[in-house]
C-alpha cells in the first residue's frame, strides 16, 4: 500500500467480517451437508437456491457447476452470501441445528463457489437471441439487477435508469463497509451487466428526468425498483445541532469515501434505531475511533429489527445497546453534546414513556429510525399503493398492466437484499410471459 | 480388569495386537518405537532372497477418502524388504533380545523351491524368532514373479511349500493368505493339510483405487503409467470378516488358529474379529494413518468393553460369534422386524423417506398433517434397513421386532414357530 499509512478503523472497515473459506475449510464445511429431501433451507431461501445440490457440487469439485446452481436463481448470489441473515434463513432451520446446534455454514460456502466462479469472468448463462423488445428498469439496487439479468438472458433489451452516480443501489451506498470489500458491489455490477443486452444510465432520475408516463411510451414494459428514498425524521428539539446526522447518509459516504479522517464521528456517539442500518453506523463509528457508541432502541429488546447476530456483532465489536429508551432532546452549544432520552414502557396497548430520564454525552448523533417510500417520482401514474408502498400482485404486477414493481418500494417488501432480488427475477418472468405472449 | 495376554500358537504377547508386516515393521527403528508404544508383537515386513528387490521411486501409495478426508483405503505398489537380508536378520536377532515378552514373527516369500525355503527358515529360525509367516497373498509386482498371490491362489502350491517348511524346521508356521480367489476355503484347507498351524488373513485385495483425469493414468501413477495395487483399510474389513468366518465354520479348517487382518482400526473391528473366529489381530492401516499411538486405545477400548461384558480373558470372547453365521436358507422366515424412529432424535433431514421412496418400498412418510414428519408405515414396511443405514443420527431409527400380532404388511398373524426356506412351500425343493 502506498501513501499515508491508514488508521486501524481503516483498515477494519476494508477487512471482512468473516474471511471467505479456504479450499480446504470449504471441502470441510460441504462435508457437513446431509443433502436432505426437500430441505428446510431451501424453502427458507427467499430465493429457492438448491443448497444442498450447491453445497454437493462444491463437495465433489465442481464450484463452476455449484456457482451455475446458484447463479440460476439468485444472480446475486455473490452479495447475498455476504450480507444474507442467513441465521434467520436457511442456516437457522439447517437439521445440523437439530443435530448439533451447529447450522451449516451456507452463506460462506455461496461465497466460496460465486467468488470462484466471478474470479473466471465467466457466466454460466448465454444471453438467447434478441427478442426486439425494450425494457426500462427503474433503479439498479438487487431487485433492478436480478430483473435485468433475466430479462436480458431472454433476449430482452434493458435499460436500466438510476439517479445515483452510480449503479448498485443499497448495494453500493446502504451496506457496511466491511460486508462488501474489495469494491465487491461494483464488481458484482459488472459481473452482472456482461450478459450483455443491459444499458445501463446513471444520474437519471424518475420523475425528473425521466416521468414514468415517457417510460410507458419508449419501452414495452418497465420494472421500478427504486428502495425506500426518503428517510424518517425525528422531530426533536435540538435535531438541527451540526452533530446530528442521519445514520443512511454516513452509510453511503463512509462507502465513497476513501478518506474516513472526514467522517470521523468523535468520541461519543449515540444510535437511535433498533435495525439494521443502526447496526452498521453503531459498528463503524467503533471502527472508525469512536470510544463509546451506544444503539438507543425505544422498544425492548426482542423488537429490534437487527437480527440476534446483528445485535452479537455490535456487542463484541464494543457497542452498547440500551433498549426501552426513546430521544426527549438533543442539547448542544452550536454542536451536540448531549441527548437526552426517557424511558419507555412497551406494554401491549403501545409505547409510553415512564417520566425518568437519563442523558448520554454525545458528539454525534445518528438518527436510524427508519425509511420510507417516496411516491414523487411516480407523478403523473396512477398506480395503487398500499401500506404508503406500491401495490403488487404474486407476479410483481402494478395495478397498470405494463408496470411491474419490487423490492423496498412494494407493499410487503421485507427490506432484505435477497427478498428483493426474488422480486426482480419474478417480475422478469411475468414481464418475459407477458411480452411473448 | 480383562486379561488381554494371548497364546496365538504357542506365541505369547501381552496384547492380541500384532502390527502386519508391512512398512511399520520393516527394520528395527520403527519395530522398536511399536514395542514402546505398547503393541503385542510384529510380523517383520516380508524377508526374500537376496540380492534385494527395488522399489518403484515414485509414489506407493493411492488413497480412497469418505468424507472429511478420512483415509478408508488404502492401496500400495510397494514390494517387499527392498534392505540385504542379512541386515535383516540381524536386526530381528537384537530386537527379539531386547523384547523377549513380545511376539516377533518373521514374514517369508522366496521362490517356490524347496531348498531355498529350507536354507531361508534356517536362518530365520537363527535369529531366535517366535514364528514364521508365509506370503502367499501380495497380488502385485512379486506375484508377476511367481511368489506371493500368485502362490496363494494354487492351493497345491500351498500345500506343498507349507509342508517344506514344516518338515525343515520346529517353528510354528502361519500361512497368509489372499482374498484374490473365488472361495477362502481352498487355501485355508491346502494351508490345513500341508500342516500350517495357523492362517493370517487377509492380505490385500488386487485393485485400482483412482484415475488420474488429467494423466489418463491409474493411482498412484509412476512416469504416466499406473499398475494394480493391494488394497487395505476400513473398506475391506466386511471382506476380511467373511473370510474369517468362512474359515472359521468350515469343517474341515474350524480348528485352525485364525490370525485376523483386514481394516482393523479400532478395538470394536478387533472384538469383531476375535468374536468370528481369529485367536489374534494384526494391524497395519491403522498405524500408517494415525502412527502406533492408537494401541492405548485398541487395548484400552477392549479391555473396558471386555470389562463391561464380563469378559475375564480373550478366550471368552474367540469365537463366540462363529456358531450364528449360518447359511441364508436357515434365516428364520417367521422371524418379523419394522422400522421405527425415535421422534425426539429425529433431525428431519427426511434421507429415510427419500430413499425408501425412490428406492425401496414406499415405508415412510414425508409429511403428516401437513408437516414434515417422517414415520414409517408399518403396512409396507418389509423391514430392509436401508433406512437405519442412511440416517446420520445413531440409533434415531432402530428395527424392531413384531414378537406377536398381525404383520399389517401381509395381514398374516406372526408365527412365532421358526422357519426356514428349506421348509418354505414356495420352494420346490421343500422338505416341509
Amino acid at each position: 500500500m502506498t501513501g499515508k499509512p491508514q488508521n486501524a478503523g481503516a483498515a477494519a472497515l476494508a477487512t471482512d467480517l468473516h474471511a471467505p473459506l479456504t479450499a480446504h475449510e470449504a471441502a470441510v464445511e460441504a462435508d457437513r451437508c446431509y443433502f436432505c429431501h426437500d430441505a428446510p433451507c431451501v424453502t427458507a431461501c427467499p430465493t429457492d437456491i438448491d443448497i444442498p445440490l450447491f453445497i454437493r457440487q462444491i463437495q465433489t469439485g465442481n464450484p463452476a457447476g455449484s456457482a451455475a446452481t446458484i447463479f440460476a436463481q439468485n444472480i446475486l448470489g455473490g452479495m447475498c452470501a455476504r450480507v444474507c441473515p442467513t441465521e434467520t434463513l436457511c442456516e437457522q432451520v439447517c437439521v445440523r441445528n437439530e443435530a448439533e446446534e451447529q447450522p451449516v455454514r451456507i452463506g460462506q460456502l455461496q461465497r466460496y463457489a460465486t467468488d470462484y466462479q466471478m474470479a473466471t469472468g465467466e457466466q454460466p448463462f448465454q444471453r438467447a437471441a434478441s427478442t426486439g423488445k425494450k425494457v426500462c428498469v427503474v433503479g439498479s439496487g438487487p431487485a433492478g439487477l436480478a430483473c435485468a439479468h433475466r430479462l436480458a438472458l431472454y433476449g430482452h433489451s434493458v435499460t436500466i435508469i438510476d439517479r445515483a452516480a452510480k449503479g448498485g443501489g443499497l448495494n453500493e451506498y446502504g451496506i457496511a463497509a466491511y460486508k462488501t470489500v474489495d469494491n465487491f458491489a461494483s464488481r458484482e455490477l459488472n459481473y452482472i451487466l456482461s450478459i450483455g443486452g443491459i444499458e445501463l444510465q446513471t444520474g437519471v432520475a424518475l420523475g425528473t428526468d425521466k416521468t414514468l408516463a415517457q417510460l410507458k411510451d419508449e419501452y414495452d414494459a418497465v420494472f421500478i425498483g427504486i428502495g425506500l428514498a426518503s428517510v424518517n425524521e425525528a422531530r426533536l428539539p435540538g435535531s438541527e445541532l451540526a452533530g446530528v446526522r442521519d445514520a443512511v447518509e454516513f452509510i453511503a459516504q463512509l462507502r465513497q469515501t476513501k478518506d474516513y479522517s472526514s467522517l470521523q464521528p468523535g468520541r461519543r456517539v449515540v444510535v437511535i434505531g433498533g435495525g439494521m442500518t443502526a447496526v452498521d453506523a453503531a459498528v463503524q463509528a467503533r471502527m472508525l475511533g469512536a470510544e463509546d457508541v451506544t444503539i438507543a432502541y425505544r422498544r425492548g429488546v426482542e423488537r429490534m429489527n437487527a437480527s440476534q447476530y446483528e445485535q452479537e456483532l455490535a456487542q463484541t465489536r464494543g457497542v452498547s445497546i440500551k433498549c426501552n429508551l426513546q430521544p426527549v432532546a438533543i442539547a448542544g452549544d452550536g454542536a451536540v453534546n448531549s441527548i437526552e432520552l426517557e424511558y419507555t414502557n412497551d406494554s401491549g396497548d403501545g409505547l409510553a414513556g415512564t417520566g425518568e430520564t437519563v442523558v448520554l454525552p454525545a458528539d454525534t448523533v445518528f438518527m436510524a429510525i427508519g425509511q420510507a417510500f417516496d411516491d414523487g417520482p411516480l407523478q403523473g401514474t396512477a398506480l395503487n399503493l398500499s401500506q404508503g408502498r406500491i401495490e403488487v400482485d404474486d407476479e410483481r404486477r402494478s395495478s397498470d398492466p405494463a408496470i411491474w414493481a419490487g423490492g423496498d418500494c412494494i407493499a410487503g417488501g421485507e427490506d432484505l437484499t435477497v427478498a428483493a432480488v426474488q422480486d426482480g427475477k419474478l417480475a422478469a418472468e411475468s414481464i418475459h410471459r407477458s411480452l411473448t405472449a | 480388569m480383562a486379561d488381554l495376554t494371548n497364546n496365538f500358537i504357542g506365541i505369547k504377547s501381552p496384547n492380541p495386537f500384532w502390527l502386519a508386516s508391512a512398512p511399520p515393521t520393516d527394520k528395527a527403528y520403527n519395530v522398536n518405537r511399536a514395542f514402546e508404544a505398547g503393541w503385542g508383537g510384529v510380523v517383520w515386513k516380508t524377508l526374500g532372497e537376496d540380492p534385494h528387490i527395488v522399489n518403484v521411486n515414485g509414489p506407493r501409495y493411492g488413497a480412497v477418502h469418505s468424507h472429511d478426508r478420512r483415509l478408508i483405503g488404502l492401496n500400495n505398489i510397494e514390494l517387499i524388504t527392498d534392505r540385504p537380508l542379512q541386515i535383516n536378520l540381524d536386526e530381528i536377532k537384537q530386537v527379539k533380545r531386547d523384547w523377549p515378552d513380545r511376539a516377533l514373527v518373521v514374514s517369508l516369500m522366496v521362490p517356490c523351491e524347496e531348498a531355498i525355503w529350507k536354507n531361508m527358515m534356517r536362518q530365520v529360525e537363527d535369529t531366535g524368532a517366535d514364528g514364521v509367516e508365509l506370503n502367499f497373498g501380495c497380488p502385485h509386482g512379486m506375484s508377476e514373479r511367481g511368489m506371493g498371490s500368485a502362490v496363494g491362489q494354487v492351493p497345491e502350491y500351498i500345500e506343498m511349500v507349507t509342508r517344506w517348511c514344516k518338515e525343515n524346521s520346529s517353528m510354528p508356521v502361519i500361512v497368509k493368505l489372499t482374498p484374490n480367489i473365488t472361495d477362502i476355503r481352498y487355501p485355508a484347507r491346502a494351508a490345513n493339510a500341508g500342516g500350517a498351524d495357523a492362517v493370517s488373513l487377509i492380505n490385500t485385495v488386487s485393485s485400482i483405487v483412482s484415475v488420474d483425469l488429467d494423466k489418463m493414468a491409474p493411482e498412484p501413477t509412476i512416469d504416466g503409467k499406473g499398475s494394480h495395487g493391494g488394497y487395505c483399510g476400513p473398506a475391506v474389513k466386511p471382506i476380511a470378516l467373511n473370510m474369517v468366518a468362512e474359515i472359521a465354520r468350515d469343517a474341515e479348517t474350524a480348528k485352525l488358529p485364525i490370525s485376523g487382518i483386514g481394516g482393523i482400526t479400532n478395538w470394536r473391528d478387533a472384538a469383531e474379529f476375535l468374536a468370528l473366529g481369529a485367536g489374534n489381530v494384526q494391524v497395519c492401516t491403522a498405524a500408517m494413518t494415525y502412527g502406533f499411538k492408537i494401541i492405548d486405545e485398541l487395548t484400552s477400548g477392549l479391555a473396558n468393553w471386555m470389562d463391561e461384558k464380563g469378559h475375564a480373558n480373550l478366550d471368552s470372547i474367540i469365537g463366540k460369534a462363529t456358531p450364528n453365521i449360518t447359511d441364508w436358507q436357515y434365516l428364520n422366515l417367521n422371524y418379523v422386524a419394522k422400522a421405527r424412529i425415535d421422534q425426539d432424535s429425529c433431525i428431519k433431514c427426511g434421507r429415510c423417506h427419500i430413499v425408501c421412496e425412490d428406492t425401496s418400498h414406499q415405508a415412510i412418510t414425508e409429511k403428516v398433517d401437513g408437516k414434515r414428519h417422517f414415520e414409517v408405515i408399518d403396512e409396507e414396511c418389509v423391514g430392509c434397513n436401508l433406512c437405519v443405514s442412511v440416517c446420520p443420527v445413531e440409533n434415531c431409527i432402530t428395527m424392531e421386532q413384531m414378537a406377536d400380532g398381525v404383520d399389517p404388511r401381509t395381514n398374516s398373524p406372526i408365527n412365532k414357530n421358526y422357519g426356514n426356506w428349506t421348509q418354505h412351500p414356495n420352494n420346490p425343493a421343500s422338505s416341509a
